[in-house]
């Protein structure tokens, strides 16, 4: 019988989920964050998912988050010549947030986060089940 | 030397460790439910069953003369895993379907629990025989 690695797989997802919902809720939260320099503006990021085994001798991949990549699409640029921000032509730029976009990612990692859990809790289950059952 | 607990589980024995390694296989499944191009695998159970009790109709093993020789799959070392045919393939590359995984999953429990009853009756049995159900 093989250990407890299903608990080092399903955690590895978990921890790479959380990853995935804070980078999201770090987007919709600067989604407003304008600025004056199409340079500085905030530029939204999304973790690169890896599969690589985690855990002491193990040989079924896991999850890992390889990097948090910047999006690299053009700010939004935006006439606003009142804005305290707004540059000598009078516009500001925003970070191009999709909101409907982040609120999908955002669906999808919740989802895939329960769906861990679940793992988990069976596989706990299941593991006190066959100790119970041995020592009897 | 040939004890009366040799064989003391039977086939269940085998057939527990092969659940829980398909559990782990399928829970590595839904861990990479959203990483690019990764590749849903499952155990093909019945033919590591087969194997590993030695029953008819299992994988024959190739004689590896040479370090560069494959092991044919399920004859030895890692068990024969398959890949999953994804229903409506991602455009990330990514197979894993979360939906078959989760029943695929859930009927791998199933029947993990079913053998551990086998097994529990088992001891039971062994336990009633010896302390003549005292």
């Amino acid at each position: 019988m093989s250990g407890f690695g299903i608990f080092d797989i399903a955690g590895s997802a978990l921890a790479a989920q959380s990853v995935r919902l804070n980078t999201v809720a770090s987007n919709l939260a600067n989604a407003e964050s304008v600025s004056g320099d199409p340079e500085q503006v905030f530029r939204p990021r999304e973790p690169v998912f890896e599969a690589v085994p985690v855990g002491e001798g193990a040989t079924l991949p896991g999850v890992r988050v390889k990097e948090v990549a910047e999006n690299t699409a053009a700010p939004l640029k935006r006439y606003e010549p009142g804005h305290p921000l707004a540059d000598g032509e009078g516009y500001v730029y925003a970070p191009p947030v999709d909101a409907v976009e982040q609120m999908v990612n955002m669906i999808s990692a919740a989802r895939s986060y329960q769906a861990n859990v679940e793992v988990m809790t069976t596989a706990r289950d299941l593991t006190l089940r066959t100790i119970g059952a041995m020592g009897r | 030397m040939a004890g009366p607990f040799d064989n003391l589980l039977g086939i269940h024995g085998t057939a527990l460790s092969l659940h829980r390694a398909r559990i782990d296989r399928i829970a590595s499944n839904i861990a990479n439910a959203d990483t690019p191009g990764y590749l849903a695998r499952d155990l093909d159970f019945t033919g590591v069953l087969r194997a590993q009790s030695g029953a008819a109709g299992a994988p024959v093993a190739m004689a590896r003369t040479a370090p560069g020789h494959l092991a044919a799959p399920g004859t030895g070392g890692e068990p024969a895993t398959v890949y999953r045919i994804p229903l409506q393939p991602a455009q990330d590359g990514n197979t894993v379907e979360l939906a078959t995984e989760n029943a695929k999953f859930a009927e791998a429990a199933m029947k993990y629990q079913a053998t551990l009853t086998f097994i529990e009756r088992r001891m039971r049995t062994l336990n009633t025989a010896i302390t003549g159900g005292e």
